[in-house]
C-alpha cells in the first residue's frame, strides 16, 4: 500500500525529519487561502500516487494569489494518468542549492534491507541506477541489529555528500531506516532531500510503500488506505476479500491462485483477447464467494465476455458448480456470456452438474479461454 | 530416489489444533505421510488424529524423532514459528502460511542462513514424492510417479502443469512449490541443484512468475552446472509495471524489472525452451524424454 505524498510528509515530521510548511486542500479556495497564509512562493501538487506528477502537468509553482487560483484550478479535477485529482497540496517553495536522494528497501535477492544515498536526487532514482549505477551508495542491514550508527555515516560519506551536511542526512537517513523497521515499510524514500544555501535539509517528497501483509499490526496506516482508495471495482474487491487488478480489455477472468490466474491473462493475450482483470478467488467454493466475484466482473463495463477458470486440489469440483448454478440463477438474465473450465479434484462431477442453459463449459484451459476471447469479439460486434 | 521428502520423513505439523492444519494433517497421514506428531503452545497431552501434540517442537522431535515440520500458524505468529522450528533443528521445514510481513521473514532467512535446514516457502503447498510422502496441501491424487522433477512459485499452476504432465503418462519425482513470497528459503537454483544432484530426475520443469530475479538467477546456474534437460514455464506476460498480482512477490516494479519477458529471454539464452502455454511446456517434456 503507497501513502499519498502529504499522508507520509505527515509521518516524516512526526518522526522528526525536517518538512516544508503546508496545507491540504481540495477546492481551489481552500488552496488559495492555504497559499495566502504560507507565504509565496508556493508549489500546488496534485496528490494521486504515481510518479513523475510534475512532467504530467500536476505541479505548478506559483508566486501570487491569481497564480495559485489558475493552477489549482487546473489542477483540481484533472486526470493525471488515470486517477482523478481531488485534492492538493500548498507546500511552500524551498529554495534549494542542491538536491539529495535517500531512500531505504528491500532487497529481495538477498533477504535483507538495503539503505541507500546519492548525490543525484531529483530526477527519477531508477533512471540513475540505470545509467551510472555507482552514483547511489548501498549499505545493507542486518535486520537481526538494524542500522548501526555507523552504516548510516558510511553510506553518506561514499555517496560523496558535502562534509558539512553529512552529519544531518546521516540522521534524516537513520530516521527513516527506524521509521522503515516501525512502520513495515516496503519502500521508503525522499526525493529530494533538499540542501539549502543555509546547508539545512529538507524533504521536499515523500515515498512511503508498507508492506500490505503486515497491515495488520499498523492500524493507523491502515486507516490511511481507506482514506485513499482510488478506484472504485478497487475498492469493491477489498471489501470482498479479493485479490484484484483492473486492466483495460473485455475479457473478464475468474480463477483461483495467482499463478494460474496470472496464466489464463496471458493466454486471453496468446489468443488474441484483452484481459480486463485479474480476479484471484481463492480456495473454497461458496456460492456467495462466487458470487461475489461474478458481481465483480459483470458490474466492469468494459467486460464482453467471462471465463471463470477453477483448478480444484482440496476445492471440489461438484462444490464450485453448484457455487456457480446458485450463483447465476439469481439473474433474471445473464448480463455478459460466462465460460466455464473445471479440472482437478471432482471436476467431471462438476461438469455434468453445471447448467449449460446459463454457462458455456469447456474442459481444457486454452478451449475455455479461445472461446472466451471469440464470445468477447462477437459481443463487441 | 528423489528430493527432500523420502519414506524417511518424520512430520511435526505446526499448528496441528487449527481448522486448516487439523485437516492437512490427515490429508497428508492419508497419503501416507509418516506424520508424527503436532505441536501448538499450550496444547502439550492432547491427541488429533490419533498424533501426539506437543508444546514445543524441539519436545515433538526428541521424543518422536521428528525431522521436518509443515507449519499451518497465521501470519501474526508465524516467523515465530518458523524459528522455533530452525531452533529444533529439523532437516526441513514447509511453511505453507500466507501473508507474513515481509520484514518478518527477513529475520527468518537472516537465522536461516546460519543454520542446514531447507526452509520451503512461505506462502507455498508444500512439496510432494509422489506415492511416498506428501508435506503440504498439494492435492495427492493429480500426481503419478516418474521422473520429472517439478518447481514452481505458484500452486494451482503446479497443478494445471501436474495434470497435463500425469495425462500424458509422464510421472513425477519430487513436486517443490517454492512460493510466491518475496523472501523465500529454497529459490529455485537451490531446487535445480538438488534435483541435478538426483538420479530419478531426468527432466525438470520450472514455473517461474513475475517480479525479482531468481529466474534470471537460476538461468545463469543452469548454464553453468545442470546437465539434466529444463523445461520453462513463466505467468505474468500480461502483469501491468507496480501492481501486485495476488502473490506479494509477483510484481513488476514501476521501474519495469521483474517482467515476464526478462525472465524468459534468460532462460532462453541458457538454453531452456519457454512454453507459450501450459500444454506446452509438457509437449517440451515429452519431446525431451
Amino acid at each position: 500500500m503507497k501513502l499519498h505524498e502529504y499522508q507520509a510528509k505527515g509521518v516524516f515530521a512526526d518522526a522528526g525529519i525536517p518538512t516544508p510548511d503546508s496545507q491540504l486542500a481540495e477546492t481551489v479556495d481552500e488552496a488559495v487561502t492555504a497559499a495566502e497564509s504560507i507565504g509565496y512562493p508556493v508549489a500546488i501538487k496534485a496528490q494521486v500516487k504515481v510518479g513523475g506528477r510534475g512532467k504530467a502537468g500536476g505541479i505548478k509553482l506559483v508566486e501570487d494569489a491569481d497564480e495559485a487560483r489558475e493552477a489549482a484550478d487546473e489542477i483540481l479535477g484533472m486526470d493525471l494518468k488515470g486517477y482523478d485529482v481531488d485534492r492538493v497540496l500548498v507546500e511552500e517553495a524551498v529554495d534549494f542549492v542542491n538536491e539529495l536522494y535517500v531512500g531505504v528497501t528491500m532487497d529481495r535477492g538477498e533477504g535483507r534491507p538495503v539503505a541507500m544515498v546519492s548525490t543525484r536526487g531529483g530526477v527519477n532514482i531508477e533512471e540513475v541506477a540505470e545509467e551510472d549505477p555507482d552514483a547511489i551508495a548501498r549499505e545493507h542491514i542486518d535486520p537481526s541489529f538494524g542500522m548501526h550508527a555507523y552504516q548510516a555515516r558510511k553510506v553518506v560519506y561514499e555517496a560523496g555528500v558535502d562534509r558539512d551536511i553529512a552529519n544531518d542526512v546521516a540522521s534524516v537517513l537513520t530516521t527513516l531506516y527506524d521509521l522503515w523497521e516501525d512502520r513495515d515499510g516496503s519502500d521508503i524514500e525522499i526525493n529530494p532531500l533538499m540542501v539549502t544555501a543555509d546547508d539545512d535539509v529538507i524533504a521536499a517528497d515523500a515515498v512511503m510503500n508498507i508492506d500490505d501483509d503486515a497491515l495488520f499490526r499498523q492500524p493507523e496506516l491502515a486507516e490511511m488506505e481507506e482514506e485513499a482508495a482510488d478506484d472504485e471495482l478497487e475498492a469493491k474487491a477489498n471489501d470482498y476479500g479479493f485479490d484484484y487488478v483492473r486492466l483495460e480489455g473485455n475479457v473478464g477472468i475468474i480463477g483461483n491462485g495467482a499463478g494460474l490466474v496470472m496464466t489464463t491473462l496471458d493466454l486471453v493475450d496468446y489468443y488474441g483477447g484483452e484481459p480486463a482483470n485479474f480476479l484471484d478467488v481463492g480456495g473454497g467454493a461458496k456460492a456467495e464467494r462466487i458470487a461475489n466475484a461474478l458481481d465483480m466482473v459483470f458490474s466492469d463495463e468494459n467486460v464482453d465476455a467471462v471465463v471463470f477458470n477453477i483448478f480444484g486440489g482440496i476445492t471440489r469440483g461438484d462444490e464450485v458448480a453448484n457455487g456457480i448454478n446458485d450463483a447465476l440463477e439469481a439473474f433474471d438474465e445473464i448480463p455478459k456470456p460466462v465460460i466455464v473450465r473445471l479440472a482437478g479434484t471432482k471436476a467431471e462431477e462438476g461438469m455434468e452438474i453445471l447448467n449449460t442453459d446459463l454457462v458455456q463449459v469447456e474442459s481444457t484451459l486454452e478451449d475455455a479461454v479461445q472461446a472466451t476471447v471469440a464470445a468477447a469479439e462477437e459481443v463487441e460486434q | 530416489m528423489s528430493v527432500l521428502v523420502d519414506e524417511d520423513t518424520r512430520v511435526v505439523v505446526q499448528g496441528i489444533t487449527g481448522g486448516e492444519g487439523k485437516f492437512h494433517a490427515e490429508q497428508m497421514m492419508e497419503y501416507g505421510t509418516n506424520v508424527v506428531a503436532g505441536a501448538v503452545p499450550g496444547k502439550g497431552g492432547q491427541e488429533v488424529n490419533g498424533v501426539p501434540v506437543y508444546d514445543t517442537v524441539s519436545g515433538a522431535a526428541r521424543e518422536e524423532d521428528a525431522n521436518a515440520a509443515v507449519v499451518f500458524v497465521p501470519p501474526a505468529f508465524a516467523a515465530d514459528a518458523l524459528f522455533e522450528a530452525l531452533d529444533a533443528p529439523l532437516d526441513l521445514v514447509v511453511a505453507i502460511t500466507e501473508g507474513i510481513p515481509t520484514q518478518d521473514m527477513s529475520r527468518v532467512y537472516r537465522a536461516l542462513e546460519e543454520t542446514d535446514t531447507h526452509l520451503v516457502g512461505p506462502n507455498c503447498p508444500g512439496l510432494i514424492t509422489p506415492g511416498v510422502a506428501k508435506l503440504g496441501i498439494l492435492p495427492g491424487n493429480i500426481f503419478s510417479s516418474g521422473n520429472v522433477g517439478l518447481v514452481s512459485r505458484s500452486g494451482t499452476l503446479t497443478y494445471q502443469v501436474v495434470d497435463n504432465l500425469t495425462d500424458r503418462g509422464l510421472g513425477q519425482s519430487t513436486a517443490i512449490g517454492i512460493g510466491g513470497d518475496p523472501i523465500i528459503g529454497t529459490d529455485f537454483t537451490d531446487a535445480l541443484e538438488l534435483f541435478e544432484n538426483d538420479s530419478d530426475t531426468d527432466a525438470i520443469v520450472m514455473c517461474g512468475e513475475i517480479g525479482g530475479e531468481d529466474e534470471e538467477e537460476a538461468a545463469a546456474y543452469i548454464d553453468e552446472h545442470v546437465d539434466t534437460p529444463v523445461v520453462g514455464f513463466i505467468a505474468g506476460r500480461t502483469a501491468p509495471p507496480g501492481k501486485r498480482m495476488g502473490h506479494a512477490g509477483a510484481i513488476v516494479s514501476s521501474s519495469g524489472t521483474g517482467t515476464a519477458q526478462s525472465k524468459i529471454d534468460a532462460l532462453e539464452a541458457a538454453g531452456v525452451p519457454v512454453g507459450d502455454t501450459p500444454e506446452e511446456v509438457t509437449d517440451h517434456v515429452d519431446d525431451l524424454l
